[in-house]
């Protein structure tokens, strides 16, 4: 089957240009490693995965060893060791998104695509994976695909979502441009840029509700003439204990700096 | 003073608000040429006499950590940008990235300028490919301009801006385990000291502010000190931005003076959706213990909600009506927290798989009253026992849960299993329905 050979071991796709462009993202740092992540993300659009291929390009380009390359990609979850689809889809199912319905959406889209948590559909077209908090709680229930943002979602729009990106039928992020491929979307994650900034709105409806009621009330920040008694800590000591010292250890001591 | 007081939001609704063109309009990049004609210690003195503290949670002033870099120390100064949002709940750095990158990257000039760094990093969290789009766009526009590389603006002054974009690591947003990702490490926490501004990014004197403090400059530089801490309370200066989320009519950004309360923030969203009442709260995200209706009127800022037994944190501000289960809600972080635990510290790695496995036999009504001992205990067992903060949230909302909903737990055992209908919670529920 060519869905199958398409994610081969031995049929790599990393090419002398992959080298060189991977050389470029750890010429971004003043040390290279800090590179890596970026590396990796490359690795993932050439390869639809992480392959021990890409681990060695990475590793060679570096100077360290596979080991090293390889503690990393499976530390973050964003690296995927087994082949992924061509739409990544991701339900968030943290506890606010799960009560505003994320679990009812997950459930269906289980049962309608036939996979479970991080599998691919057969034809190789949709991976689904229940995925954590990404920071758009006020367009709850959330799905990301392709890391872009599917806002306010329901059973039915996640369903016609998929089986829009199915047929090949052109999907919209709600704040952004047309889904592009995982692949794709993994070059940009690298660093390379593919010109679409400009597609979407700045901001979604949610995102414009307090801005929308002061507008409308004429409320503003105070004019730029305005004082009021500034009061900053005098002491590094008063400091730490206005802090909020379970949330931040590092400041709390810092104290011990001076 | 207003009730709402947009200054980072804004220009959000402006046409292309995330174009040089655009923020230039808006009278962007005027505070940054203000900035390069003053004396680097006179920034930071003025952003620490402006009372802003930082904005990621912790409440830290931000300028008086800036005073913390060695700046005899010959090594290369550097800032780095936490914008690594991924605190359940928290909301509010991805649509300022989104809609308006130029007031981060006008930030990150100014603070980079008083801190003495030539190189600055935005650590991004990967999974949010428009605003990665629209923050690389963003800096290459600086360039293109020259308000970024050598020479800014004429003032002899180089900086270089580098975005970073992660890999998927909750615990990526503590500092020191950003820079070990930043250094293309797994991201786990340091032990300190040294601390980060002594031997951070590199082994050099690092910054590390999150995004809406960096953006938060700024406003500062253009306006004066006084006029930011002419808004708030006596010791939580400035405005801030609170995200408001959950059962709530109208759920959405709202930038306010530090202080506000729910009770305001609720009016002005439409009060909770129709025929239902607040159950319980985070007023900073899923590591902030929870508060319920009685906490309805604490001013939000960090004095009044550390009175009230919880942090402001992240001002993540997640509402749960009657009709959402305490005890799954809990469960559910608690699975977060496991699931990101890096691994690195034992009570951590091991305490959050235990508190999962008695939350979930809670949860199925099974196990005994006891349990709710055993779940403290354990809690008290994880506190304070790590390299870092994620296992301490961990703890906030099962010890804080408990605390308000004991009862709640005990009737899954009485019911055996979760007396609630999931269905009735979700906004596909039909609107006025009591459940």
């Amino acid at each position: 089957m060519t869905q199958i050979r398409r994610f081969s071991e031995n049929d790599t796709q990393i090419t002398p240009e992959t080298y060189a462009e991977l050389s470029a993202i750890a010429a971004r740092y003043p040390e290279a490693r800090s590179g890596l992540l970026p590396m990796l993300h490359l690795v993932q659009s050439v390869e639809g995965r992480v392959t021990s291929e890409g681990i060695e390009a990475c590793a060679q380009v570096l100077g360290i060893s596979a080991a090293e390359v390889s503690g990393v990609a499976t530390f973050y979850t964003m690296y995927k060791r087994k082949p992924v689809g061509d739409y990544l889809v991701g339900v968030c199912t943290n506890t606010l998104c799960a009560v505003m319905g994320g679990d009812l959406i997950f459930d269906r889209l289980k049962e309608h695509l036939d996979v479970g948590n991080d599998e691919t559909t057969e034809d190789g077209a949709i991976t689904l994976e229940h995925i954590e908090c990404n920071a758009a709680c006020d367009y709850a229930p959330v799905m990301m695909v392709n890391w872009e943002f599917m806002d306010n979602q329901t059973p039915e729009s996640a369903v016609q979502v998929v089986d829009d990106l199915r047929a090949g039928k052109d999907v919209h992020s709600t704040r952004g441009p047309r889904l592009c491929t995982w692949k794709q979307a993994e070059r940009v994650l690298a660093g390379f840029s593919d010109g679409l900034a400009d597609e979407g709105p700045a901001a979604g409806p949610a995102s414009l509700v307090g801005l929308g009621i002061a507008r409308e009330r004429g409320w503003t920040a105070p004019p730029g003439e305005a004082s009021g008694p500034t009061q900053a800590p005098q002491s590094t000591t008063d400091a730490v204990e206005e802090a909020d010292t379970s949330r931040a250890e590092s400041e709390t001591m810092a104290k011990e700096i001076k | 003073m207003d009730m709402l007081t947009p200054v980072l939001t804004n220009n959000w609704d402006q046409d292309r608000a995330w174009t040089l063109a655009a923020y230039q309009q808006q009278g962007g990049y005027a505070a940054m040429k203000k900035a390069l004609t003053m004396a680097p210690d006179d920034i930071i003195a003025a952003v620490k006499e402006s009372g802003l503290r930082g904005r990621g949670g912790a409440g830290f002033p931000t300028g008086m950590k800036w005073g913390f870099i060695p700046q005899d120390n010959p090594k290369p100064k550097y800032l780095v940008v936490n914008a690594d949002e991924s605190e359940p709940g928290t909301c509010k750095d991805i649509p300022l990235m989104m809609a308006s990158p130029h007031t981060l990257v006008e930030g990150v000039i100014i603070s980079s300028y008083a801190i003495r760094a030539n190189h600055a990093f935005i650590y991004v969290r990967g999974e949010v490919l428009h605003v990665i789009r629209r923050l690389q766009r963003a800096v290459q526009e600086a360039y293109l301009a020259g308000l970024l590389g050598k020479d800014i603006n004429g003032s002899g002054y180089d900086l270089d801006i580098v975005v970073h974009a992660g890999a998927g690591a909750y615990i990526c947003g503590e500092e020191t385990a950003l820079l070990e990702g930043l250094e293309g490490r797994r991201g786990q926490p340091r032990l300190r000291p040294p601390f980060p501004a002594v031997a951070g990014l590199y082994a050099s004197p690092t910054v590390i502010n999150n995004t809406e403090s960096i953006a938060s400059v700024p406003s500062i530089i253009a306006n004066g000190a006084d006029w930011f801490a002419s808004m708030g309370t006596e010791k939580s200066k400035g405005y801030g931005i609170f995200s408001l989320s959950g059962h709530v009519t109208r759920p959405g950004q709202y930038e306010a003076p530090l202080g506000i309360t729910l009770r305001q923030l609720i009016d002005l969203a439409g009060g909770m959706r129709e025929g239902h009442q607040l159950k319980f709260w985070t007023p900073g995200g899923s590591s902030t213990p929870l508060l319920t209706e009685e906490h309805l009127d604490v001013p939000l800022d960090f004095e009044g909600v550390g009175a009230a037994g919880s942090m402001l944190g992240t001002r993540a501000l997640q509402l749960f009506d009657e009709t959402t289960c305490v005890v799954r809600a809990v469960l559910r972080w608690t699975e977060f927290y496991k699931h990101e635990s890096c691994g690195k510290c034992t009570p951590c790695r091991e305490g959050t798989w235990w508190l999962v496995q008695t939350l979930a036999k809670l949860e199925k009504g099974e196990g005994s009253e006891a349990d709710l001992d055993l779940l403290l205990d354990q809690c008290d067992n994880i506190l304070g026992r790590s390299f870092c903060a994620l296992a301490d949230g961990a703890t906030s909302p099962i010890s804080s849960s408990i605390k308000y909903f004991r009862d709640e737990y005990l009737a899954h055992l009485r019911h055996g299993g979760c007396p609630f209908d999931a269905a009735a919670s979700t906004v596909f529920a039909s609107h006025g329905a009591p459940a």
